[in-house]
């Protein structure tokens, strides 16, 4: 039920983040979502892509600091408290957090991406409560 | 294997030729080389005066400057029809070092780096590839005709097109590999883009390294590249002296150990010129006790190391010079803190998750100077956690090490310039800013 993230180093320099999107231009890779969080020297670039693997192999013989991590999809119906439903069943169970950004690909549809350490607690969770989550077929659908 | 019989000699038997040796260059000097006699004349001492070893710290010093001021045959004590070679240094602050040889010199210089090689574990069967840079720079001659007298097999392949000399390394079965230790570590690097891993495909067991700095950390990632069973050593020389080939490690890597029959160190102190007691860290100077063309006296190294005289478990008796922690002109004046490029090193090369490849930047911030270090991360990481830790052991590390506040600046892999030659990794901003 989880899925790969790219994650890229960049530092914070004008055209980096520009470098990297042509790599991935160049090598065929769609983009479904981007999160971008910043230091004052450099970031982190998280990328769900349709092709996880091909995106590392491309981007690290590109010369980025490049690596695959397992994140979780999160469907979220598009109503008002949704998320906090979901994300209070996680709380209960004790899970943090590490970062969360959204992800939608359809016009009625909502996902957010979650990453967090205590992935199988995560996933018993969402599996009890009946909660969909995007897996890599869907996403290499896309 | 120990080359020469003049590497086992008595303390006796090698102080008593020195002497012979020196009293016979200081001779000659006296009389073919004129503005080294004006020097030494300036002192009030006659060749007459040196009766022994001692009196040596009574001559004059000749330093580099005085190489330029008499460009580019002004010190040579011999006429230029008797020379064979030239060679000159790079000359990146003004006009170059001019050396020549004779062919005496030749013989010796090949005699001596023949020793050298020997003691790093060359053999008649190696195949050499020597990967300085052929040319006007005394590295790649120097260690190709050494290496081609002990009978190895030398591949002189130069600097450049890395791709290719991986290639050559596999296909003619290279042993034994000269280099600097940054290109050493470069080639290895290039190596495993192409698919192919040093330690496995290729045969290269020795690696005689030189003309920079190896720090104990650059010894390490060297092992970490090429194979725990490959024999790192270093060795030493430089174009005024002859080139390589004034001393080099043994397999017991604790020093190297001088070719004293052909040149005298001191060890002595750079601000006052005072010769320091024996085993005192301090600048090295050399004399020249056997050169024909360029016989220096008391030159001036800008090396900073000491001298060790307890024998070596080799077998070879010769004085042993501590690995350089620095050379007098590489040293930086950091907010009146003496920091050598190689402290720097060997912080960079102790934290997992960076790779060997640095560089120091030194600039002015109003009053004060900024000290910054970037550094290219070796593992990928989802974790600012993981970024942050690796930032802050750098600067840690640099200041237990060093007194200093640094900036830590992380860079993606292959940032940094990769040199083939002596690595160039700082770059001082103050002057221009001045």
């Amino acid at each position: 039920m989880t899925v790969n993230q790219v994650s890229v180093f960049i530092e914070n320099r004008q055209g980096r983040l520009g470098e990297v999107l042509n790599v991935l231009k160049e090598n065929d890779v769609n983009i479904l979502s981007i999160s971008l969080a910043d230091t004052t020297e450099y970031g982190l670039l998280r990328l769900i892509v349709n092709k996880p693997e091909h995106a590392k192999d491309v981007l690290l013989s590109a010369g980025f600091s490049t690596m695959l991590t397992e994140v979780l999809i999160i469907k979220v119906p598009h109503v008002a408290g949704a998320l906090q439903d979901i994300l209070s069943e996680i709380a209960k169970a004790n899970i943090s957090i590490e970062y969360m950004y959204g992800l939608s690909v359809e016009a009625n549809d909502a996902s957010i991406v979650m990453k967090t350490n205590q992935l199988n607690e995560a996933c018993n969770v969402l599996k009890n409560k009946n909660i969909g989550t995007m897996t890599e077929k869907e996403i290499e659908s896309l | 294997m120990i080359w020469a019989k003049e590497e086992t000699l008595s303390r006796e038997e090698m102080e008593a030729l020195q002497l012979e040796r020196l009293q016979e260059t200081v001779k000659r000097v006296y009389e073919k080389v004129e503005p080294y006699r004006r020097k030494m004349d300036e002192c009030g001492i006659k060749p007459e005066d040196i009766k022994s070893l001692k009196d040596l710290s009574r001559l004059p010093f000749v330093t580099k400057q005085d190489l330029r001021d008499n460009y580019p045959f002004g010190l040579f004590a011999v006429p230029k029809e008797e020379l064979l070679r030239i060679h000159a240094s790079s000359g990146t602050t003004g006009k170059p070092t001019v050396v020549g040889y004779t062919k005496g010199d030749m013989d010796t210089w090949t005699e001596c780096v023949s020793r050298i090689a020997v003691a790093g574990g060359a053999k008649a069967d190696d195949v050499a590839q020597i990967c300085f840079g052929y040319g006007m720079f005394t590295g790649a001659l120097g260690l190709h005709y050494g290496l081609e007298n002990i009978g190895a097999t030398i591949v002189p392949s130069s600097t450049g097109n890395s791709e290719k000399q991986i290639m050559y390394m596999k296909d003619f079965g290279t042993s034994l590999l000269v280099a600097t230790p940054s290109y050493a570590l470069r080639l290895a690097e290039v190596a495993r883009e192409i698919g192919v891993d040093p330690k496995t495909d290729l045969k290269v067991k020795i690696g005689l390294v030189g003309s920079e700095l190896l720090t104990d950390a650059m010894r390490e990632e060297m092992h970490k590249c090429w194979g725990e069973d490959m024999l790192v050593t270093s060795n030493y020389g430089m174009s005024e002296l002859m080139g390589p080939g004034v001393s080099g490690e043994c397999e017991y890597l604790c020093g190297m150990h001088i070719n004293e029959d052909f040149f005298i160190p001191e060890i002595i102190n750079p601000k006052t010129g005072e010769v320091l007691p024996e085993g005192e860290w301090g600048e090295l100077v050399i004399t020249c006790i056997k050169k024909e063309a360029l016989p220096l006296i008391r030159y001036r190294t800008k090396d900073i190391t000491r001298l060790i005289y307890e024998p070596c478990k080799c077998g070879r008796t010769t004085v042993r010079m501590e690995n350089l922690s620095g050379r007098s002109d590489d040293m930086l004046k950091i907010r009146g803190v003496n920091v050598f490029p190689s402290q720097i090193e060997e912080v960079v090369l102790s934290v997992e998750g960076l790779g060997p490849h640095y560089e120091i930047i030194v600039e002015r911030d109003g009053y004060s100077d900024k000290l910054t270090v970037r550094v290219e991360l070796a593992s990928a990481t989802d974790s600012f956690k993981v970024l942050e830790e690796i930032e802050k052991t750098v600067r840690n590390k640099l200041k237990v090490m060093l007194g200093l506040d640094a900036k830590v600046k992380l860079e993606s892999p292959n940032t940094l310039a990769r040199f083939e030659g002596k690595a160039k990794r700082v770059r001082d901003l103050r002057k221009e800013q001045k």
